[in-house]
């Protein structure tokens, strides 16, 4: 088959910009071969549009036929009926329109006016998706093929990468997956250096798949560009990772503010709480040593009242600080800090995943996630700032990358940590998110609105979907592209790095081709390179 | 006009949107919804039979019943050959269209047929090349005529059908233009689809 003919669906029957337009499925099309999510062009008078099938549906000339259904026995009579008297509609939200000379350079544009009655309607072919998504180059990296197609659909990285991102979906719908080769993506193109807190050890040395062998992390793959730093050096020897720095934090590390995001995990009260700024005051950085050894009844009686700490509070922030000191990898004082070297790797461009090992309770995670990013969210701030001063190039983007996201962006915490922070505003300091969910919803709102593109997997609680599609414009329509989806290997991605939202599988990824693609750098041809030759 | 087409009758009542005629020989009348064409000027006019009748010549004599002593109606005609005469059969048309050279036209011709006019029946290859647009479809289900409109429809599309292959897709053509035709009116296309076999 030509693979740039295009296949002619139907023609335009009604319609609006907001509502989207009805097309008439043609006589020869069965209903039962278009999808939910496909891409289609409309060829209007003077300008082409680009949308996507959101909705299909059967219709009637007269409301007798289906009074009378004997008739489907009879195959002359349902054949005759079946695309006169009885058809198929489809519903196509408009995103993009292609029309004058002028745009013609400048690309497809959003979607303005509608195209007018009996329109042909046609599925989108290989050049549409190129012309709309681009081609593979060293910077459009493919994430996989657009539903029911064989093109690549791809990413513009450094876009993607400018503002905070999400990937999402129910437990087991591929969201590793998906994150795994978006990190490859922006490795191979070199758009941003990662920081992967790698709660479940999935994306360092080797990964799992399920119902299939383990596949290959992203040091086995770009071995010079990756280190792999643990914080639990024993179990990273017993999978045979070669790891690059074993973490340790010192108590002194770690500030109230960390004890705050802390608070639900470690079942802290609100005064604890605040009783950590105190005891911080008072301390300073030796603050939680000098707390774990108030044992005298006495002296911290004394130490409690002047602070003007109830006694039940203390002793219920001392049962959480000592689950914090009794993490293995927490010591009152370490040789060489965690937060410098990672941003000694970042700096020198190296991408960093921190696996976690056995510490896969959400206590360390939080913890040790919110402590590194603290301090390198200030160095960001600190780096970029003066390179504006100064006018040098800024710092390297960083996309650091968290799952379970919830845990950091929830209402109640999302205002206070770092996270909430770098997800609202660190876009300007060149430092992103990537954040990881299977619980969208309860993700902070604020926070939802402000990542740029998001990749979701099939969702199918109501809140969650919402809270995905939240903002969006059309967001109806892709809520019933959102629930169709099948529960692996398939995913939406709309937003910000995409002109237009679009259903796809994701490439391959754990074959010895995919390999070879993903570490091999890109050849690229286009323009873009021949212009940075000048 | 064909030196093989076969004359069966002549006008005798004619306006734009049909005629009758008179069937030359007593009850040779052709089948409902038979195609019949009439010459006029450089054109033959189409039109498909809708009802035939046989009655006195005269308006005011009402024929009588003659056979009881006959053994068969066959013999009551031969013993009476003056009712050859006196008797007439007549069939009344829709025009559908016409063929002007090679081409057809699935609408109404500019006049009317004159009377007097012959009528003939029309070819398998008429039929057929006429066949190749249902159009006539449209006209033929705007009419009013002497008998139901279901009626007439199904017996053409049955007549025509009878000169196209059964591979053929005749049947399958003129089913979805009266399902376009009929969109709002499902309980009429299925009683015409149901005459269709």
């Amino acid at each position: 088959m030509d693979s740039y003919a295009h296949k002619k669906l139907g023609i335009v029957i009604a319609g609006s910009l907001n509502q989207g337009i009805q097309a008439r499925l043609d006589n020869d099309v069965s209903v039962e071969e278009i999808t939910v999510g496909n891409l289609v062009t409309i060829q209007g008078k003077s300008r082409r549009f680009f949308g996507m099938i959101n909705d299909i549906s059967l219709a009637v000339t007269d409301a007798g036929i289906l009074q009378s259904p004997s008739t489907a026995d009879d195959p002359f009579i349902s054949g005759i009926l079946s695309g006169t008297a009885t058809y198929g509609t489809m519903q196509v939200v408009p995103y993009l329109t292609l029309g004058s000379d002028e745009s013609l350079l400048e690309g497809p544009q959003p979607v303005k006016s509608i195209p007018s009655h009996f329109s042909p309607v046609m599925l989108a072919n290989e050049a549409d998706i190129e012309l709309v998504f681009g081609r593979e180059s060293k910077e459009n990296f493919s994430i996989g093929n657009p539903l029911d197609m064989e093109v690549k659909l791809c990413l513009d990285l450094p876009e993607f990468v400018r503002r905070s991102n999400g990937v999402f979906g129910k437990s087991g719908t591929g969201k590793t997956f998906l994150t795994r080769l978006l990190l490859a993506g922006i490795l191979q193109s070199g758009a941003a250096v990662n920081l992967v807190f790698d709660m479940h050890s999935e994306y360092g040395w080797k990964g799992t798949r399920e119902k299939a062998g383990p596949v290959k992390g992203l040091k086995q793959l770009f071995s010079s560009k990756v280190s792999v730093f643990t914080l639990d050096e024993q179990n990273s020897l017993d999978r045979g990772v070669s790891t690059d720095f074993v973490v340790n934090i010192g108590y002194d590390e770690i500030k109230p503010e960390d004890i705050t995001l802390l608070r639900q995990t470690l079942n802290l009260t609100d005064q604890a709480v605040s009783a950590t700024y105190q005891l911080q005051k008072r301390y300073g950085n030796r603050w939680i040593e000098e707390t774990m050894q108030l044992e005298d009844e006495e002296e911290s009686s004394e130490v409690l009242r002047s602070l003007n700490i109830h006694e039940a509070t203390f002793d219920n922030l001392k049962r959480g600080l000592r689950n914090i000191c009794n993490l293995p990898f927490t010591s009152p004082q370490v040789k060489e800090r965690a937060v410098d070297k990672v941003l000694e790797y970042l700096e020198n461009g190296k991408h960093v995943v921190l696996e976690f090992g056995r510490f896969r309770d959400i206590t360390a995670y939080i913890l040790v996630a919110n402590l590194l990013t603290r301090r390198i969210y200030e160095r960001y701030q600190y780096k970029t700032e003066r390179a504006m001063a100064e006018d040098r190039p800024q710092p390297k983007p960083l996309v650091i990358t968290i799952e379970e996201a919830h845990k950091f962006l929830n209402p109640a915490v999302a205002s206070q940590t770092i996270f909430g922070t770098i997800a609202r505003e660190m876009r300007k300091y060149n430092a992103t998110l990537l954040v990881i969910d299977q619980r969208p919803s309860g993700i902070d709102e604020e926070v939802m609105s402000q990542l740029g593109t998001k990749i979701t997997c099939l969702l199918d609680s109501e809140r969650d979907i919402d809270s995905v599609l939240a903002g969006m414009s059309g967001k109806s329509a892709l809520k019933s592209v959102l629930a169709k989806l099948a529960s692996r290997q398939q995913a939406l991605i709309f937003g910000h790095a995409v002109p237009m939202p679009v259903a796809f599988r994701p490439r391959d990824y754990g074959t010895p081709e995919s390999y070879k693609e993903l570490s091999s750098p890109q050849i690229d041809l286009g323009t873009d390179n021949l212009e940075d030759l000048w | 006009m064909e030196a093989s087409d076969e004359r069966i009758g002549e006008v005798i009542e004619a306006s734009t949107g049909g005629f009758s005629a008179q069937c030359y020989q007593l009850y040779k009348l052709p089948a409902l919804g038979e195609l019949v064409k009439c010459r006029y000027q450089d054109v033959d006019i189409l039109a498909v039979t809708c009802n035939g009748s046989t009655s006195s010549l005269e308006p005011g004599r009402r024929p009588i019943a003659r056979g009881y002593e006959e053994a068969s109606e066959e013999d009551l005609y031969n013993n009476n050959p003056q009712l050859n005469q006196l008797l007439r059969s007549e069939f009344s048309t829709i025009v559908v269209g016409f063929k002007r050279g090679e081409s057809f036209y699935h609408y109404l011709p500019p006049q009317p047929v004159r009377l007097h006019s012959f009528v003939y029946r029309c070819s398998p290859d008429e039929v057929i090349s006429f066949g190749e647009s249902m159009e006539f479809l449209m006209l033929l289900s705007g009419v009013q005529c002497e008998v139901p409109i279901e009626e007439l429809i199904a017996a053409c599309l049955r007549v025509m059908g009878a000169f196209h292959s059964p591979e053929s897709d005749f049947n399958m053509r003129a089913g979805r233009k009266l399902a376009e035709i009929y969109s709002g009116d499902y309980q009429r296309l299925r009683a015409i689809l149901a005459r269709l076999k």
